[in-house]
């Protein structure tokens, strides 16, 4: 049973996003990184790059299987984990713990479309 | 039946028989019948072996055998007679990519040393196993170019690469929908105000630039790197690794891609093929690289062992989203290299280099020396390099053909370019007989 | 034998030389500022180092000379030795890229042009392409181009079955194409009724294999067909699984207008571990004039129509090609013939003796190859964690048989593709069957055996993780 968190907002695709004033904080939740198994890398985006709510900012790769991430808002990067570039296991380890971008966004409203943690929790049974 | 189909009759029968069908053709029941050939195919009668071996030997005697004195390309350096020996070997030449890796060391050791032996040439951080060769290895970079600039999309190539390097960068690049620009020629070298002039667009994601240019001129490329780093484009050289031994690295440049041929790293000419193209980067640019890679790991019981790794760039992973279509490279001319470069080491490459040098410009004083040709260019030159007749190419050419000799190749400003390598010492006083008698 | 750990890197001892060549007078005067700036840190060993050292490492691989390869989609028949011997003659090897005046080297090209036509029922080829997904390319190239070619800008997608080859979507993307995935039905097949609402105005072909992946022919072929090119688009045959239509179906009598052959498949020519190989691309005769031109101008420009530009450096591998012509020559007319019907007798009869051990998603005849879904009793039953398909492979190791293909195509979990070809001997195929069932029989008792296997492999299974995480791509010399 894969672990979700009070309090995020999570999409279809399995990324959860924290708000914190007009910052989505990304990152994946617990039933993705079990999904994926080890975790060798995380492609992420570079500072300052756009996203598109919908579209895939990056991916996590395994040693045979590639995921993409699919960001959950529109907006602008303003960071990037730069820890999970060396160490991508932290997101196997904590997927909560270790965000993986920080997206100013462009429109507040997308986040509604967003599930609450007992809607994801229902869809990941 | 035939030689390599071992099934007897009563194979055939026993084995339709657990199918549960009764003839070979019940097996394309599912094939709709008007698709099933029923003519006769256009195909010769089966040869024996020695008829196949007779006619190949005519098949050869119809092509003259001639001295090459040309490079563009395609260098005829020595090949030491290790190289088909080892390549030979059915272990190496029957497998298939190294997928089952426990029963693959040999080939992903080969591969390793290979890699390491390309980023010893160039200087650059990670290598990959192979590229089918040099055009297609500088139309990769074309297009990691613009992956790494992500919304720049128009890629500078020098005029000064061949002209075969050229065109395969422009059919790709037409097709992929990135727009090519070339870098013009001043001196006979690639010109470092033409390559800044075309990056006023704002647009260039990479410069494509030879470290020994079609006329042989060994290309100063001061200033190339730091014009395309300040907009975070990438400078990709275009080398001849063998010539790696004696000039100046990419990396010495401060390139960001190094890529070429390893066809003059012992591959006979073959008219053109099976060479390798090789592909090396810095390892900022690791992940885009395309193709294979391999990688050192530890096994169960902590033993050394090698893998295919970062296997999540790939095609079969990735589909449409990989950094490129290719699937088989060309491993078996990656051990040529592999083996060719340590029979060589790095004094064997230095004589190789001296003994081409000597020959080159042996060849290019005594030509000028026959008053029918000028220098083309006042600049260094390894072992090819480009005149400028003043006797007619064709007549000039016919000559040298029917004395034997493949040289004197007319490039696109109608200059003539001749090749020494180290095998081709001795031709050098009878190809200069040959124009004075012209 | 001693397991063998050396890397060329690891003999080198300084002053040691491999190499014979004339005495050079002088060192080559480069200036300074164009020289290399630091030593070249390749290995300095003598030739005998260089031999044993090659000779270890090969006998820590395995090839078709070694064993049984059932590799599937890679079609691992036997590589003839008059195929080496022809293409290693120092007459070929002499020859320049850029001498045109060589007839020997163009009646070559022509009479495999010629050959290769006869099989497919294809107008011409190019040879340019130096490996399928290189094929591919180019065959794409020329659907695009036909389409640019009148003025038809619109079509910017390919159809590509879910059950296609990875290189299919990669290679449309390669060509500038967006990449439309059309599904697979319940046996296996393309889904007309999933195909048509996809097609339109905006689509320039589709790709297909045939027969698939799933080693079925795709029987709805004429009317997929008819409705692509009703549409305007055109057909791309995947020339990777040609291997059971030889000598019985032509892909050009089945509607498809481009094609590649796979010479390191379908024409014996070795994988050389990944290369080099040769993938000739064909095309009916309204395409003809589209394919690259060769230094042989078989077919020349018809003006106003541009024609797709070079792919690789020159005439492709022509090393290659001299190999499959020489097995063609050796087959002929009466033994192509057999080629495909006895691949696809071996692939059926190992599917019927081993359906019993092995779960067969779709049970119906298939041709060179067919895929498993894993074990029947895969041993969960024992309380143990499951056997699985990368277990089996690895056993199957430990028995002297190279792995199927495996975990393709993605339609089913634990996919197990087996491909025998024509040049196998019923008793080789006995043996395999003998071993598969051993090996099932042992993930019923105790599929722990199956997890630790390989057992008797120069290394066992590799820390593929930490080899990706962590990335060592070339030796360090650990004593600078």
């Amino acid at each position: 049973m894969s672990k979700v968190i009070e309090g995020l907002l999570y999409s279809e695709s399995h990324e959860w996003v924290k708000v914190e004033g007009n910052i989505a904080v990304i990152g994946v939740s617990d039933f993705a990184q079990s999904e994926m198994g080890d975790i060798t890398y995380v492609d992420m985006p570079d500072v300052d790059d756009e996203v598109t709510k919908g579209e895939d900012f990056g991916a996590l790769e395994s040693v045979k299987a590639s995921s993409e991430l699919y960001s959950p808002v529109s907006g602008t990067v303003v960071e990037v984990n730069e820890e999970l570039e060396d160490a991508p296991e932290k997101v196997n380890e904590d997927a909560y713990e270790n965000w993986i971008i920080k997206v100013e966004m462009s429109d507040e409203s997308e986040l509604e479309g967003l599930m609450d943690a007992a809607a994801y929790a229902e869809i990941t049974k | 039946m035939f030689s390599y189909f071992p099934h007897t009759d009563d194979d055939i029968r026993q084995m339709l028989e657990r199918i549960g069908v009764k003839s070979l053709d019940d097996l394309y029941s599912d094939v709709p019948a008007d698709f099933i050939y029923k003519g006769e195919y256009d195909l010769p009668e089966a040869m024996d072996e020695q008829e196949v071996r007779e006619f190949f030997e005519a098949v050869a005697a119809k092509n003259p055998r001639m001295k090459v004195l040309v490079g563009a390309g395609a260098y005829d350096h020595y090949t030491p007679s290790v190289i088909p020996y080892i390549t030979s070997r059915s272990e190496f030449i029957t497998a298939y990519t190294p997928y089952q890796c426990e029963i693959s060391q040999g080939t992903l050791r080969y591969i390793f040393e290979y890699q390491s032996m390309i980023c010893a040439l160039t200087g650059m951080d990670v290598s990959n196993a192979s590229m089918y060769d040099g055009p297609t290895a500088a139309a990769e970079a074309m297009r990691m170019a613009v992956a790494c600039a992500k919304k720049k999309n128009t890629v500078l190539i020098s005029s000064g690469l061949l002209p075969h390097v050229r065109e395969v960068i422009r059919t790709y690049a037409k097709y992929y929908g990135t727009t090519i620009e070339e870098i013009e020629m001043v001196e006979g070298r690639t010109s470092l105000e033409s390559l800044k002039k075309l990056m006023e667009s704002g647009d260039v994601a990479g410069a494509i630039v030879p470290g020994i240019n079609r006329f042989g001129v060994i290309e100063d490329l001061t200033g190339f790197a730091e014009a395309l780093h300040a907009q975070k484009a990438i400078l990709v050289e275009y080398c001849d690794p063998s010539a790696l031994a004696v000039t100046k690295t990419p990396a010495g440049w401060d390139a960001d891609v190094a890529v070429g041929d390893g066809q003059p790293l012992g591959i006979p000419l073959c008219y053109g093929g099976p060479y390798v193209g090789f592909m090396a980067c810095r390892k900022d640019y690791m992940r885009k690289l395309p193709g294979r890679i391999v990688g050192e790991t530890v096994d169960g019981s902590g033993k050394r062992a090698f893998v295919l790794t970062l296997q999540a760039r790939e095609q079969h992973i990735r589909r449409e989203k990989a950094t490129s279509n290719i699937c088989s490279n060309e491993s078996l001319m990656a051990l040529w290299v592999t083996v060719y470069l340590s029979l060589m080491g790095p004094k064997g490459m230095q004589q190789v280099n001296d003994l081409s040098y000597a020959g080159a410009h042996e060849l290019h004083d005594k030509l000028i020396g026959t008053g029918k040709f000028e220098k083309a260019f006042d600049a260094p030159f390894l072992k090819e390099f480009v005149l400028k007749p003043l006797v007619d190419v064709k007549k000039l050419q016919q000559a040298l053909r029917e004395a034997g000799f493949l040289a004197a190749l007319e490039t696109e400003e109608g200059l003539v370019s001749f090749c020494v390598t180290e095998k081709h010492l001795k031709d050098i006083d009878p190809l200069v007989d040959v124009i004075k008698a012209l | 034998m001693k397991y063998y750990d050396k890397l060329i890197f690891e003999l080198s001892r300084e002053g040691r030389t491999g190499y014979s060549l004339p005495k050079a007078s002088a060192s080559a005067a480069i200036p300074a500022e164009l020289s290399r700036e630091s030593a070249l840190p390749l290995p300095e060993v003598s030739e005998v180092d260089v031999v044993r050292h090659y000779t270890n490492l090969s006998q820590m691989n395995f090839g078709v000379d070694t064993g049984f390869y059932p590799l599937g989609s890679c079609t691992m028949k036997y590589n003839p030795k008059i195929n080496e011997e022809i293409a290693n003659m120092a007459a070929f090897g002499g020859l320049h890229p850029l001498d045109d005046q060589l007839p020997g080297v163009d009646m070559v090209y022509d009479e495999m042009d010629k050959a290769l036509a006869a099989i497919t029922g294809m107008k011409h080829f190019t040879f340019k392409p130096c490996a399928g997904a290189h094929g591919e390319l180019t065959g794409l190239m020329i659907m695009k181009q036909y389409h640019q070619n009148r003025g038809d800008l619109a079509r910017t997608k390919v159809i590509v079955p879910d059950s296609a080859h990875g290189t299919n979507p990669a290679s449309a993307a390669v060509c500038g194409f967006d990449i439309v995935e059309v599904k697979s039905n319940a046996a296996g097949l393309v889904d007309v009724e999933d195909l048509k609402p996809l097609l339109g105005p905006e689509i320039a072909g589709i790709m297909m294999t045939n027969p698939n992946t799933l080693g079925l022919f795709e029987k709805d072929i004429k009317e997929i067909a008819a409705l692509v090119h009703e549409c305007g688009g055109l057909l791309y045959y995947d020339g990777a699984n040609m291997n059971p239509l030889l000598g019985m179906v032509r892909p050009g009598d089945m509607g498809f207008d481009i094609m590649h052959l796979n010479l390191h498949k379908t024409f014996s020519t070795p994988h050389g571990g990944g290369g080099p190989g040769s993938g000739p691309v064909g095309v009916c005769e309204r395409l003809a004039h589209l394919l690259p031109a060769d230094i042989q101008n078989r077919v020349p420009a018809i003006p106003g129509e541009e024609k797709v530009g070079s792919v690789s450096g020159f005439h492709g591998n022509f090393g290659i090609i001299l190999r499959a012509y020489t097995y063609i020559l050796m087959l002929g007319r009466e033994n192509v013939k057999m080629a495909g019907k006895l691949a696809t007798l071996g692939a059926n009869y190992i599917k019927e003796s081993l359906k019993d051990a092995y779960k067969l998603p779709i049970p119906t005849v298939c041709k060179h190859e067919f895929v498993f879904d894993g074990l029947i009793d895969d041993g969960s039953a024992t309380g143990k964690p499951g056997a699985t398909t990368l277990d089996v492979a690895k056993r199957l190791l430990d028995f002297g048989f190279h792995a199927p293909t495996i975990y393709f195509p993605l339609l089913f979990h634990q996919a197990l593709m087996i491909e025998p070809t024509e040049t196998e001997s019923k008793e080789t195929l006995d043996e395999f069957i003998d071993v598969m069932h051993k090996i099932a029989a042992e993930a019923a008792q105790d599929p722990d055996i199956l997890h630790s296997a390989p057992h008797s492999a120069p290394i066992s299974r590799p820390d593929e993780t930490t080899a990706a995480r962590k990335p060592v791509l070339k030796y360090q010399d650990e004593t600078e």
